[in-house]
């Protein structure tokens, strides 16, 4: 399991780069994490991020783009502004989750 | 667990930067509920990797976009080896309405949408949705028939045009 550093943070990550352990995401490294793929957290960002890492803690599974929508209360056309080009991988990765695995 | 320390950052690549502007056209010319799926998920799929995405509506794929027709798309057993059930019993009375009821529950089971709802969110993820000129005249149907988000009845020509470049699905 490959172990990066990015400002200060030292965290496990898979192959692509995304957390394998929930447990070292904190407010601080989502900024961090938000960064890396170009992006600046605001609080609708953050009440996206919220929901997901509630919900992953739940479920033990990423939610994909419907599912955060719907439970987020945020509207698929926000998720695409707020995340764009790839909404579902983006929010993950900066939530410290998992790739979703989901289809729909 | 194993671990190894690496110079550079790793941070997953999401080829923002360097689209190429993969583009998609699905083509939907069935009007079976069980063949609608496919396009709309595979649609939904390519939206969410950042890939623009057109689906052209032709034949009986033009009820998935009908109004009168897209909320009660049917599955039938008949015809359809691959229920591993014998055939005289799809002709049965009701059997197309059950089969069809069966379905939607497991399709809704896996919180997949119904049709409507699956087109508006591919629409609200940028999806592009065009309606065939020949189909719709064939049914007499116009702009107002067809559910809202259908940007226009356009020419197979029209559409081969629109989707310059892009990868092809026929559905």
């Amino acid at each position: 399991m490959p172990v990066t550093t990015l400002a200060d943070h030292t965290i496990h990550v898979d192959d692509a780069g995304f957390l394998t352990d929930p447990s070292e995401w904190d407010d601080g490294l989502a900024l961090v994490l938000a960064e890396q793929v170009g992006l600046t957290l605001t609080d609708e960002h953050r009440a996206v991020l919220t929901f997901l890492r509630e919900d992953f803690r739940q479920r033990g599974e990423t939610p994909t783009l419907r599912r955060a929508s719907a439970g987020s209360g945020v509207p698929v056309k926000e998720l695409f502004r707020l995340f764009p080009q790839k909404p579902a991988k983006k929010m993950a990765y900066v939530a410290g989750l998992p790739k979703p695995v989901g289809c729909v | 667990m194993t671990s190894t320390e690496t110079a550079t950052a790793i941070v997953p690549h999401f080829g923002t930067d360097d689209a190429p502007g993969r583009k998609l056209a699905i083509i939907c010319s069935k009007g079976n509920l069980d063949m609608a799926y496919p396009g709309l998920i595979l649609a939904n799929a390519a939206l969410g990797e950042g890939v623009e995405t057109h689906l052209f509506f032709t034949f009986w794929g033009l009820d998935m976009i009908t109004r009168a027709t897209m909320g009660d798309l049917k599955f039938t057993m008949l015809g359809n080896t691959a229920t591993h059930m014998p055939q005289g019993l799809g002709g049965l009375p009701g059997m197309t309405a059950m089969a069809t009821s069966r379905l939607k529950k497991a399709i809704a089971e896996l919180d997949v949408p119904d049709v409507p709802e699956f087109l508006e969110q591919i629409v609200a993820s940028g999806g592009h949705l065009w309606a065939c000129r020949l189909s719709a005249d064939m049914n007499h149907l116009t702009l107002a028939d067809l559910d809202e988000d259908v940007e226009g009845i356009i020419s197979a020509s029209d559409f081969i045009e629109k989707t310059d470049g892009a990868q092809l699905l026929f559905i």
